[in-house]
C-alpha cells in the first residue's frame, strides 16, 4: 500500500465515520435523555434512503402509510389515557400523529415534488414524526422499566421495522442520485463533491447540535432531562417533551444519514441497521453518555473499516465488530467499583 | 394438581408422543427440545439474574461448528480419523471449550459495566461471528459443512431423527431438573440477588461479577450444547441458523414464555416454533411478497407482552391454574398492616433470660443449633426440619469469633469523600467497638448515607482509611467487609421483593456455606441447606417475623421490610452491624421491641454503628453519639454529652437561646 491508497483509505474512512458519528450522536442523545437503546435508528436511516428513491420513481412512498397509520394508533392511546384521566397535551399529540404525516401525505399525492431538494424535504417531512410515534406507541408506556427491557422492546421494534421495510420497498436495493456530481483533485488526491457534501452535512448538523444544546432552552431542557428526570419534571420540564424530541431528532438525523449514504453504495431494506451498529460501536466508546468520544470513536470506525477493507475485505464487517471487545475492555478497566443498575 | 405431578404428567405425554406419533411431528418436537435448551440459559440470564443476551444464536453456531469441523476436515488436518467413533464427543469438548473461553472473555469485559453493555456486545460479537462462519474458508464458508458424522454412544449409533429427539428431550428435563435444584439453594440465591442491584448482593458478600460472569457462561454451554446436537441430528449445518435475527428469536423465546420460569423455557421455545412455521406459511401470501416476515408479529407479540404481561405467558397460566386448586400458604393472613403490632409482641425477641451471651447467630464456635431448638418454645415455634440434628447445623455452617468488648472493629480514620466539588464527607474519624452502639446523627444531607457506604466498602474514600477488624480496606469491594464479619442495612430498602422472607434471610447466610453450583445442581447440598434454613429462620423468630416467613418480602409494610434487613443481617453472623435509620417506619411499640433486640446484640458483643433520626430512640439506646454536619464531624461522646453541646444545638436549632 502507498501512500495514496492510505489517503484515499482514509478519504473513505472520514466520509462512513461522519455518518456513524451522525447516528452516535443521536444514539447518545435518545439514550441519555430516555434511557432507550435506539436500535432501530438503523431502520430509519434505510427507510429515509428508500423513501427518496421511491420519491425518484415517482412512487407513492409506503412509508407515508406507516406514519399514517401509527398516528391514528398514538391518538388511540392518547384517548385511552384521556379517559384514564391524564393529562394530554393535545398540541404535541396532534402535530406529530396528524398535521405531520397528513402534511406529507397531501404534498406527496397533490403535488408530486420532482426536483431533488423538494423530495429530500418530503422524504425528511415523511420520516420524523416516525420517531415520536414510535416512542408515544412503544416506550412511553413503560418508559419506567429498567434499561434492559427498555432494549429488549427496542431490539423488537427493530425486528417489526425490518419487516415492514421488506414488505415496503421489496428486497432489491436502491441508489439515489449524488447531490453534487463534482469531481476534482487536489494535492494529487481525487475527491468527488458527494463526500465533501456528507462531510459539511455531518459537520454542520454536529455544530447546531452543539449549539441547541449550548445556546438554545429547549436544548437546556433536554439536557436538564438527561441529568435528572425527576428533578426536570420539578422544575416544569414535561419528560413527555423530552421524549418527543429527541426520537424526532434520532429519526430526521437518521433519515439524513440515510440520504447521505443512499449516493455511496445500495442501500437496502436491512442496510440501515449494519450501518446503525457501527454507530453503537462509537458511541459505546463514549459509554453511551459522551458527544465527543462519540464522535473519535465514529472516526475510529470508519478507518478501520476502510483499511480493513482494503487488507481483509472478507472480513471487514468481523474486525469492525469484533473493535467492540477492545472499546468495552477500556471503558471496565476505566470503572473502579461496580456500576448500579437503574 | 402439584406441580410435581404437572411435570410428571408432561414426561408422560412426551413418551407417549414420542411412542405414537409420526416423524415429522417427532423432528417438530426435537427442534423445540433444541431451541428450550438456548432459552434455558436466557431464562437463566434475563428472568433470574437480571442480564440479557441477543447473541446466543451464536454460541449454538461455535457448539454446532466445533463439532462439524471436527468430525470432518478437522479429524484429517489433525490426524484423528482413527478416533472416528469418539470424534463427536472431542467436538462436544471443544465447542464447550471454545464457546466457555469466548464467553468468559465477553463476560470479563462487559460485567463490571452497566447491564446493559452485555447485551450490546453480544448483538456486535453475534453478528461479527456469523460473518466468520460464513467466510472462513475451512467452515465451509456460506454453502456450510456437510457430512457430519452421526453420534455413537458406546455400541449404539444415534443416527434416526427419532432416536436423536430422545436423547435431546431426556437432555433438557435432565438440564431443568439440575436448573431447579441450583434455583433453589445458597448458589441460586446468589443469582437471583443479582437482579435487584449488585450492591445489596456484594453487601452480603457475593461476588456480583464472579456470579454474573458464570450465569453468563452457563447460558453459552447450554447454548453450544444445542448446537452440538444440532449438528449431529441435521448432519448438515450452514450459517443461517447462526444469525443475529436467530438470536434475538431466541430471546423472544424466553421472554413470551415467561423470563422468570424454567418451564417458561419450554413453552416459549414451543409457542414460537409452532407460531413461526405457520407465519412463514401464511404470512408471505397474505402480503403478496416472498420473504420472512415473522419477525414483524414476533416484534409486536413482544411489543404486547412487555407492556402487558411483562412475565410471560407461563406465569399466567399457572395463575389460571392455580385459581382451580386451593391456595398455597404463601401471603399472610389478612391485613397485613393492621397485624403488624400484634404480630411484633406475640413473638417476643428470645433469649431475655439471660442467657444472652455466647448463644446467638453463631457467635463463638456456631452453636446456633442450640438456638433453634432451644427457642422453638415460644407460641409461634420455628419449624426446624425435624430430620436436622443440632450436631449437623453445628457441623455445616461457618462461625465467627467475636472480638473482646472494648475492642475497635471498626476505625475511619481521617476519611474523605469528594464528588466532584462537593466534600460529602471531611477528614472523619470515627471507632466503633465490640459490646457498644454508636450513633452517627446529624441533619438531612450532613454526609450520614455516603459515610455508610464508605465504611461498608459499597464507594471509596478520597483519602484516609477504614479499618476493619485491624485491617486498612484500601480498594476493597464490600463483599470483602462482610467477609471480615461487617453486615448492613440499607436506607431505601433492598429485598428481593418477590421471594419470601425466609430466602431473604437465607441470603444473609451467604458467606456462611460453601456449596458450589454442581453441589447444587446434584443436590448433594442439602445438609448445609438445611442448615442454612434453620438458621434463617431462627433469625426471622427472633426479630418478631415468624408469622410472615413465607411471604414476600415486597407485600410487608415498610417498617417490616426493614426488620427483614435487620434479619438478614444477622443470619451472616456479623461482628459489626450498620445499620441505616431502623427506626424509620416503626410504631411506638415496634422501636421498642427493636431497641430491645439491638440491647440484646450487644450484650452478645456486637458493634453497632446506627444512623437514625429518632432522637428518643438514639439516646436511650446509644453509648457514644457522634455527630455529622456539612459533612464535618462537629461532636462526638456520651449521648448526655450530646444533648448539651452547642455546636450540635447549633446546627439542630440554628442558634442557641
Amino acid at each position: 500500500m502507498d501512500a495514496q491508497i492510505a489517503l484515499l483509505l482514509a478519504q473513505d474512512g472520514i466520509v462512513n465515520g461522519a455518518i456513524y458519528a451522525l447516528l452516535a450522536l443521536s444514539l447518545v442523545l435518545v439514550f441519555s435523555v430516555t434511557r432507550v437503546i435506539f436500535v432501530p435508528q438503523g431502520e430509519l436511516v434505510a427507510f429515509g434512503a428508500l423513501t427518496l428513491a421511491a420519491l425518484q420513481l415517482g412512487k407513492f412512498p409506503p412509508t407515508i402509510w406507516l406514519a399514517l397509520a401509527m398516528g391514528v394508533l398514538a391518538i388511540g392511546v392518547d384517548l385511552r389515557r384521556a379517559l384514564n384521566g391524564d393529562q394530554i397535551s393535545w398540541r404535541n399529540t396532534l402535530l406529530w400523529s396528524t398535521l405531520l404525516p397528513i402534511s406529507a401525505c397531501a404534498w406527496a399525492t397533490f403535488a408530486r415534488p420532482t426536483s431533488l431538494p423538494a423530495q429530500v424535504a418530503l422524504t425528511l417531512l415523511i420520516c420524523t414524526p416516525l420517531g415520536p410515534l414510535l416512542w408515544r406507541l412503544a416506550f412511553r408506556p413503560i418508559a419506567d422499566a429498567s434499561v434492559l427491557v427498555l432494549l429488549i422492546v427496542s431490539v423488537a421494534l427493530h425486528g417489526v421495522l425490518m419487516g415492514l421495510g421488506l414488505w415496503f420497498f421489496g428486497a432489491e436495493g436502491s441508489r439515489t442520485p449524488a447531490f453534487s456530481d463534482a469531481r476534482f483533485t487536489f494535492a494529487d488526491l481525487p475527491f468527488n463533491g458527494q463526500s465533501l457534501v456528507v462531510v459539511g452535512v455531518a459537520s454542520v448538523l454536529m455544530l447546531l447540535m452543539f449549539f441547541f444544546f449550548g445556546r438554545t432552552m429547549l436544548g437546556k431542557a433536554l439536557r436538564a432531562t438527561a441529568m435528572n428526570r425527576t428533578g426536570a419534571r420539578l422544575m416544569g420540564i414535561p419528560t413527555g417533551l423530552a421524549g418527543d424530541l429527541s426520537f424526532a431528532m434520532a429519526a430526521l438525523i437518521g433519515a439524513v444519514s440515510g440520504l447521505l449514504i443512499a449516493p455511496l453504495t445500495t442501500v437496502y431494506y436491512d442496510t440501515g441497521f449494519l450501518i446503525g451498529l457501527k454507530g453503537f460501536v462509537a458511541a459505546i466508546l463514549g459509554a453511551l453518555v459522551s458527544y465527543p468520544l462519540a464522535v473519535a470513536g465514529a472516526l475510529l470506525v470508519g478507518l478501520l473499516e476502510a483499511y480493513a477493507s482494503f487488507w481483509a475485505s472478507a472480513f471487514k464487517e468481523v474486525i469492525v465488530f469484533t473493535l467492540i471487545i477492545p472499546v468495552l475492555w477500556w471503558r471496565s478497566v476505566r470503572t473502579h467499583h461496580v456500576e448500579e443498575d437503574e | 394438581m402439584s406441580a410435581r405431578w404437572a411435570v410428571r404428567l408432561f414426561a408422560v405425554l412426551l413418551i407417549a408422543g414420542y411412542l405414537a406419533l409420526p416423524d415429522f411431528h417427532v423432528s417438530l418436537a426435537s427442534n423445540i427440545g433444541l431451541y428450550a435448551l438456548v432459552a434455558l440459559g436466557l431464562v437463566m440470564m434475563t428472568g433470574v439474574a437480571g442480564m440479557t443476551s441477543f447473541g446466543q444464536a451464536a454460541f449454538v453456531g461455535l457448539g454446532a461448528y466445533a463439532t462439524a469441523w471436527l468430525g470432518t476436515a478437522g479429524a484429517q488436518a489433525l490426524g484423528l480419523t482413527a478416533l472416528h467413533p469418539a470424534l463427536p464427543w472431542l467436538g462436544l469438548l471443544l465447542g464447550c471449550f471454545i464457546t466457555a473461553a469466548v464467553a468468559g472473555v465477553l463476560g470479563a469485559v462487559t460485567l463490571r459495566l452497566s447491564g446493559h453493555f452485555l447485551p450490546l456486545g453480544t448483538i456486535a460479537w453475534g453478528l461479527s461471528l456469523y460473518f466468520l462462519f460464513g467466510n472462513l474458508e475451512m467452515l465451509g464458508g456460506h454453502t456450510g459443512m456437510s457430512g457430519v458424522p452421526a453420534l455413537r454412544i458406546g455400541p449404539w449409533t444415534i443416527e434416526s431423527p427419532r432416536a436423536m429427539g430422545g436423547l435431546i428431550w431426556v437432555l433438557v428435563m435432565a438440564l431443568i431438573w439440575a436448573l431447579t435444584n441450583l434455583l433453589d439453594s445458597r448458589p441460586g440465591r446468589a443469582i437471583r440477588a443479582l437482579k435487584s442491584g449488585r450492591i445489596m448482593a456484594e453487601s452480603m458478600g457475593v461476588d456480583t461479577t464472579h456470579a454474573r460472569l458464570k450465569v453468563f457462561v452457563l447460558a453459552a454451554l447450554l447454548a453450544a450444547l444445542s448446537g452440538w446436537l444440532y449438528a449431529h441430528l441435521q448432519r448438515f449445518i450452514n450459517p443461517t441458523p447462526f444469525s443475529l435475527t436467530i438470536g434475538i428469536e431466541y430471546l423472544f423465546m424466553a421472554v413470551v414464555g415467561g423470563a422468570g420460569h424454567l418451564w417458561g423455557a419450554v413453552l416459549g421455545a414451543a409457542l414460537i416454533t409452532v407460531m413461526k412455521q405457520q407465519l412463514q406459511d401464511v404470512l408471505p401470501q397474505l402480503l403478496g411478497v416472498s420473504g420472512s416476515f415473522e419477525g414483524v408479529v414476533f416484534g409486536l407479540l413482544m411489543l404486547l407482552v412487555l407492556q402487558r404481561y411483562a412475565e410471560g405467558v407461563w406465569p399466567t397460566i399457572q395463575r389460571l391454574t392455580a385459581r382451580a386448586r386451593p391456595a398455597p400458604q404463601k401471603r399472610a393472613p389478612q391485613s397485613v398492616q393492621e397485624n403488624t403490632k400484634e404480630k411484633m409482641q406475640a413473638t417476643t425477641p428470645v433469649n431475655t433470660s439471660g442467657n444472652t451471651s455466647g448463644n446467638t447467630s453463631g457467635n463463638t464456635s456456631g452453636n446456633t443449633s442450640g438456638n433453634t431448638s432451644g427457642n422453638t418454645s415460644g407460641n409461634t415455634p420455628v419449624n426446624t426440619p425435624d430430620h436436622v440434628s443440632p450436631v449437623i447445623l453445628k457441623k455445616f455452617l461457618i462461625a465467627r469469633t467475636l472480638a473482646a468488648p472494648g475492642t475497635i472493629v471498626l476505625e475511619a480514620q481521617g476519611i474523605t469523600k469528594r464528588f466532584g466539588g462537593l466534600v460529602a464527607n471531611q477528614d472523619i474519624h470515627l471507632a466503633v467497638r465490640a459490646g457498644e452502639i454508636h450513633a452517627l446523627i446529624g441533619p438531612n444531607g450532613a454526609g450520614k448515607s455516603t459515610f455508610f457506604n464508605l465504611v461498608s466498602g459499597v464507594d471509596e474514600p478520597s483519602a484516609g482509611t477504614v479499618r476493619l477488624a485491624a485491617q486498612a480496606m484500601h480498594q476493597q469491594p464490600a463483599r470483602a467487609f462482610a467477609a471480615l464479619g461487617l453486615c448492613r442495612t440499607f436506607q431505601h430498602v433492598r429485598l428481593l421483593r418477590e421471594r419470601s422472607v425466609l430466602e431473604n434471610v437465607a441470603l444473609g447466610a451467604h458467606l456462611r456455606g460453601e456449596a458450589g453450583w454442581l453441589r447444587a445442581m446434584l443436590r448433594l447440598d442439602r445438609n448445609e441447606e438445611a442448615a442454612i434454613m434453620a438458621e434463617a429462620q431462627f433469625q426471622i423468630h427472633r426479630c418478631g417475623l415468624t408469622a410472615w416467613t413465607h411471604t414476600d418480602a415486597g407485600a410487608l409494610p415498610l417498617g417490616a421490610q426493614r426488620i427483614v434487613e435487620i434479619a438478614r443481617a444477622l443470619a451472616a453472623a456479623p461482628s459489626v452491624l450498620l445499620l441505616d435509620e431502623p427506626a424509620a417506619g416503626l410504631r411506638h411499640q415496634e422501636k421498642r421491641q427493636l431497641a430491645d433486640l439491638l440491647k440484646q446484640l450487644r450484650a452478645e458483643g456486637l458493634a453497632i454503628l446506627v444512623v437514625e433520626h429518632d432522637m428518643e430512640f438514639v439516646m436511650n439506646l446509644a453509648d457514644r453519639v457522634s455527630v455529622l454536619d456539612f459533612g464535618q464531624m462537629i461532636a462526638q461522646g456520651t449521648p448526655k454529652e450530646i444533648q448539651q453541646h452547642p455546636a450540635v444545638l447549633q446546627a439542630y436549632l440554628g442558634g442557641v437561646a
